[in-house]
C-alpha cells in the first residue's frame, strides 16, 4: 500500500488523475474530492498494494510525476482516516508546523512568539494569502489549557482549510484576501506535552508556584483583566491565577505580540472544549461591552448556521453570563483595543468531554470552522 | 442570585438542570440507557424562606443510546446551610422508557457465569477511545457516577464524567453484579478533577446501587 504525491501539471494530467482517483479502490486523501483538482494543487492517493503497479504505470505512461509518502502497512486509511482526524503530539505538531510553512513558502511564515517555562518554542503560524496593503489580521490561538485536545486539533484543520480551499471556498477565499490570519496551534506546550506522558487531565502550564507541592498556572486566568476576582490564588486549585498578571511566559509572550500588532489585529479567537458555547467578553465582570449587540448578532449566526448544518446546539453570548472565568485573554485583547474577541468552547456537552474520539474531530473542526469564518466575515462587513 | 424567571441559556439554569440530568441518570440509567442534558425549555426559581432554593424547569432530556430526545419537568431543591446537604431532585418524563431488558440481560448473564471477572483501566483511553466490549460498562459506570455526582451537585457545580479510571468486576454471592472503581469526574466551575472510589451494583431488575463511594485526594504533580 501507498500513498502518492501527485502534482497534475496539465488539464490533461488532471482528468487522467481524477479518472484514477475512482478506480482501482484507490482512496483520495487531497482534495476532499475529484472535483476540486486542478493543475498545480497537491494530491494524495491512497493505492493499496494490489493496484499499484496499474496506477504507478498509467501515471508513468502520461509522464505524471509522483512522490510516495510513508508507506503503510496494510491498514485502511478509511478506517485511520486522513492526518487532520488524529491527535497529535506535540513533536508531531512541530514538525507539521515545519513542513507547512516549508510547502507554502509565499502562503506561510513561522514566527516564534516566545517559550515556554520548560524553554519550549512558541510557534504561530502568519497566513498571508494576498498582497493587498493596509491588511488587518485574525488572531487564533488552541491549546491554551493542555487536555483540551481538540482545540489544537481545531488550529491544525483551519490551516489545512485554508491552504485547500483557498479559491475554492467564496468564505475563506474572501477572508483571506482581506486579512492575515495569525494561527498557534499551542499556546501551552508544557502542558500539552504532559497530558501526552504523565497527567491527561493536566490543565494549567508547568512553571513551580509558592507551593512546591503544586505546580501550574491557569494561563486563562493570568492575563490582567480583572486579573483574579473570582480565580484563585492558591497554587494548588485548577484556576490558580498565577503570582501577579501575565506572570507567566507564555502569556506574556501572546501578550506582548498582541499589543505590538494592535494595531493591525482586529480579531481575537481563542479555541477551548468543551461545552459548546460561543462567547464574548466580558467573563470578568457583568457589565456590558461597548459593541455587545453587534458581538451578539455575530456569534448568534454562527449558532444558528451550525444548527442549520450540523444539527449541533451551540450556547452563545457574554461570558459572564454564560460561564463567568476572569483573567481570561479574550477579555484582555478586548480591552487592549481588539474589539472583535472570542473565546469558542468546542464539542461536548460533557458526554466525552476532553477525551473526545478522533471519530468526532472532523464534525466538532467543521463547527468550529463555521464559527470562525461566520464572525470573520461580519466583521469585514462590518469594517468596510 | 437571581430569583424568578431564569434565562435558560445561563449558568443557574444549566446547571440546576445537570443536577436532574444526574437524577435521571441514577433512576434509569444502565449498560444500555444513559440521559444527556438537551436543553433547558425554561426555569424559575424561588427562596424557600432561610431552607434553600427551588428551581422549576422545564428541560429536554436526551437518551443518548438510542438518540430520543423527550421533555421532562422537573423541581430542584438546594438546601442551605452547613453541612451541605444533597439536592433534592422530582422529575417527570413524557415518555416511557426504551425497552432495554434483552439487551441487559445478555449482558448480565455474560458476566455472572463468567469465571473471569471484568478488570479494565482508563474508560475512554486518553485518545477518547472505547472498546465496543467495554461500551456498556462506560455507560455503567457514568450512572453509578450519577449518584456521586447527584449527591455533591450545589448551586456552584457543573459535574461531568470525566473518565473510568478503573473498574473491576468482584466475585459476589448476591444475584447482582459488583465492581470497585475508581471515577475521575469533572467540575466545570472550579476546573477540578474529583476521584471518587465507589463501590456499586447492577442488575437487570435491580438496576444501579451504589454500595460505598469515598473521595479521595487528587495526587499532587
Amino acid at each position: 500500500d501507498q500513498v502518492l504525491i501527485i502534482t497534475p501539471e496539465t488539464q490533461e494530467q488532471v482528468d487522467i488523475l481524477k479518472n484514477v482517483s475512482t478506480q482501482y479502490e484507490t482512496a483520495l486523501w487531497q482534495p476532499v474530492s475529484p472535483f476540486y483538482m486542478t493543475e498545480q494543487t497537491e494530491v494524495h492517493l491512497f493505492v493499496p498494494g494490489k493496484s499499484y503497479e496499474t496506477v504507478q504505470s498509467l501515471l508513468q505512461k502520461h509522464d505524471i510525476t509522483y512522490i510516495e509518502m510513508q508507506t503503510m502497512n496494510g491498514t485502511d486509511p478509511r478506517s485511520t482516516a486522513t492526518f487532520y482526524e488524529r491527535y497529535h503530539s506535540l513533536e508531531d505538531i512541530y514538525d507539521w508546523l515545519n513542513r507547512t510553512s516549508h510547502d507554502n513558502p509565499t502562503k506561510v511564515k513561522a514566527i516564534l512568539v516566545g517559550s515556554s517555562y520548560e524553554k519550549r518554542p512558541l510557534y504561530a503560524l502568519k497566513l498571508s494569502f494576498s498582497d493587498r496593503p493596509n491588511r488587518k489580521a485574525m488572531w487564533i490561538d488552541c491549546g491554551i489549557h493542555a487536555r483540551e485536545w481538540i482545540s489544537p486539533a481545531f488550529c491544525l484543520w483551519f490551516v489545512h482549510y485554508s491552504l485547500s480551499f483557498y479559491n475554492y471556498n467564496k468564505e475563506i477565499t474572501e477572508i483571506l484576501n482581506d486579512m492575515d490570519v495569525y494561527v498557534l496551534p499551542v499556546l501551552n506546550p508544557d502542558g500539552y506535552k504532559y497530558t501526552w506522558t504523565k497527567n491527561r487531565m493536566w490543565r494549567k502550564n508547568r512553571a513551580p508556584s509558592q507551593n512546591p507541592k503544586c505546580i501550574g498556572v491557569d494561563l486563562n486566568r493570568n492575563f490582567d483583566a480583572n486579573w483574579c476576582q473570582g480565580a484563585s490564588p492558591f497554587p494548588c486549585s485548577e484556576i490558580y491565577c498565577g503570582a501577579f498578571p501575565e506572570s507567566e511566559p507564555e502569556s506574556r509572550a501572546v501578550a506582548d505580540f498582541l499589543r505590538q500588532h494592535k494595531d493591525s489585529i482586529q480579531m481575537y479567537i481563542s479555541i477551548h472544549s468543551y461545552s459548546q458555547m460561543l462567547l464574548f467578553p466580558y467573563s470578568c465582570t457583568l457589565e456590558e461591552a461597548g459593541n455587545h449587540n453587534d458581538l451578539f448578532e455575530m456569534v448568534q449566526e454562527a449558532a444558528q448556521k451550525i444548527k442549520r448544518f450540523y444539527r449541533s446546539t451551540y450556547k452563545y453570548g457574554a461570558g459572564a453570563k454564560t460561564i463567568l472565568a476572569p483573567g481570561g485573554s479574550d477579555d484582555w485583547a478586548y480591552n487592549l483595543g481588539i474589539k472583535y474577541s472570542f473565546t469558542f468552547e468546542l464539542q461536548d456537552r460533557g458526554e466525552y468531554g476532553f477525551l473526545l474520539p478522533p471519530s468526532r474531530i472532523a464534525h466538532a473542526c467543521n463547527e468550529a470552522l463555521t464559527a470562525v469564518k461566520t464572525v470573520a466575515l461580519k466583521v469585514l462587513e462590518k469594517t468596510q | 442570585m437571581a430569583t424568578g424567571e431564569l434565562n435558560p441559556n445561563h449558568f443557574p439554569a444549566r446547571r440546576a438542570a445537570k443536577v436532574v440530568q444526574h437524577y435521571l441518570n441514577t433512576r434509569y440509567g444502565s449498560p444500555y440507557r444513559l440521559f444527556g442534558l438537551e436543553e433547558v425549555l425554561s426555569a424559575t426559581a424561588e427562596d424557600v424562606d432561610d431552607t434553600g432554593r427551588r428551581y422549576h424547569l422545564q428541560i429536554s432530556a436526551h437518551e443518548i443510546i438510542s438518540n430520543r430526545k423527550q421533555k421532562c419537568s422537573a423541581e430542584v431543591f438546594f438546601p442551605r446551610g452547613e453541612p451541605t446537604q444533597p439536592a433534592e431532585v422530582k422529575a417527570s418524563c413524557e415518555e416511557l422508557l426504551q425497552n432495554t431488558t434483552a439487551q441487559e440481560e445478555a449482558l448480565y448473564q455474560r458476566y455472572k457465569g463468567n469465571h473471569s471477572l471484568l478488570s479494565a483501566q482508563y474508560i475512554p483511553d486518553s485518545q477518547g477511545n472505547i472498546e465496543p466490549d467495554m461500551m456498556p460498562f462506560w455507560h455503567l459506570s457514568i450512572a453509578a457516577s450519577s449518584f456521586i455526582m447527584l449527591n455533591e451537585s450545589t448551586e456552584n457545580t457543573l459535574y461531568n464524567m470525566a473518565q473510568v479510571a478503573q473498574i473491576t468486576q468482584l466475585e459476589t454471592e448476591s444475584d447482582e453484579l459488583k465492581f470497585d472503581s475508581l471515577m475521575l469526574l469533572h467540575d466545570m466551575v472550579s476546573q477540578e478533577i474529583l476521584h471518587w472510589k465507589l463501590l456499586f451494583t447492577w442488575s437487570p431488575a435491580g438496576g444501579v446501587k451504589v454500595q460505598q463511594m469515598k473521595q479521595i485526594p487528587k495526587p499532587h504533580h
